[in-house]
């Protein structure tokens, strides 16, 4: 059976995006590889030209490059990177991502919708970075994103999934691919929000903060796709109480 | 003077942006400008002259989450 992750109308097997922060960029080959990473997020920021090298040429060809607009305080700032990202000429995914907390660096959601339906109508494939909140995602839904991408727990922190109820709730009610981001830590975290329906995961700071990244990448990937098959599977029950034995209850060798 | 990046750029008005991204060093292919305020496709780098008081920034990909 064909399981794709369709977003924006392009197929992709793989569930796991992978994040390009915080590492050098002669991991990166290896970490897509190791990952079976599909996309890679990157950031938008003022040319240097001083630093020759360019991470494009550090990225595998056939990768999909899904910028994000980090350092956007507003919806007017954060189409403003969208659109300079969309004309380096690399495809017009986007995760939109608008933070005017620098401490917890939480979305603000109302201010990433405007920005989603603004950059959906111009044709973008619009993933938003998003507190999970069920009304929120509901006009993202509407604004025409391509999938919500609620917070597992703090960027950066290796958190977990504190927003699990939360998630769940997203999984149940939203119609579009929840893509949980942000926070996940390890990939028993990774592989709990797949069970939990989840179309995907995404995850940087895990990884650049691991002891050896291409390995920790391939543990995330064997994460997910356990996850997933689980979540395909149907999970089984939960007793309220008691036990339920596996073995037959007869022919025990005794009197 | 020309404001580039948020820095203040001598004795580069006259020069078209195709020349003074080439000439900075800048890896056109892997860039985005904006001038003025406006996407500038890369089409027109060329025949975009620089004048003094334009605002350019130039911006391409880097790590991130």
């Amino acid at each position: 059976m064909e399981d794709k992750l369709i977003l924006g109308g392009r197929e992709f097997s793989s569930r796991f995006i992978l994040g390009s922060g915080k590492y050098s960029m002669n991991l990166i080959e290896a970490a897509v590889r190791d990952a079976g990473a599909e996309i890679i997020t990157l950031a938008v920021r003022r040319a240097n030209t001083k630093e020759q090298e360019n991470i494009l040429d550090y990225i595998p060809e056939g990768v999909t490059l899904l910028p994000n607009t980090s350092g956007a305080r507003t919806a007017e700032e954060a189409v403003r990177i969208a659109r300079l990202a969309r004309e380096i000429g690399c495809g017009d995914f986007v995760k939109i991502e608008i933070m005017r907390d620098t401490k917890y660096l939480l979305p603000d959601n109302n201010e990433t919708i405007k920005a989603t339906e603004i950059l959906a109508n111009e044709g973008f494939v619009v993933l938003p970075y998003m507190y999970p909140d069920l009304y929120a995602a509901r006009d993202f839904v509407n604004a025409g994103a391509a999938a919500v991408m609620p917070l597992a727990a703090p960027i950066g922190s290796n958190k977990g999934l504190a927003t699990k109820e939360f998630i769940q709730i997203l999984v149940d009610e939203i119609d579009l691919p929840v893509i949980v981001d942000a926070g996940i830590g390890r990939p028993s975290q990774a592989c709990e929000a797949m069970e939990m329906g989840a179309a995907a995961i995404m995850a940087n700071t895990a990884l650049a903060t691991a002891g050896d990244l291409p390995m920790m990448a391939s543990a995330f990937r064997y994460a997910v796709e356990a996850g997933r098959k689980a979540y395909l599977s149907g999970l089984g029950r939960v007793l309220t109480r008691g036990a339920s034995a596996s073995d037959p209850l007869t022919g025990f060798l005794r009197d | 003077m020309v404001k580039v990046n948020g820095e203040a750029v001598e004795n580069i008005a006259g020069k078209n942006v195709y020349e003074y991204l080439s000439e900075s060093g800048y890896e056109i292919s892997r860039v985005a400008v904006e001038f003025n305020g406006e996407i500038l496709p890369k089409a027109r780098y060329e025949s975009t002259l620089l004048c003094d008081g334009d605002c350019v920034e130039i911006v391409s990909f880097v790590g991130g989450g």
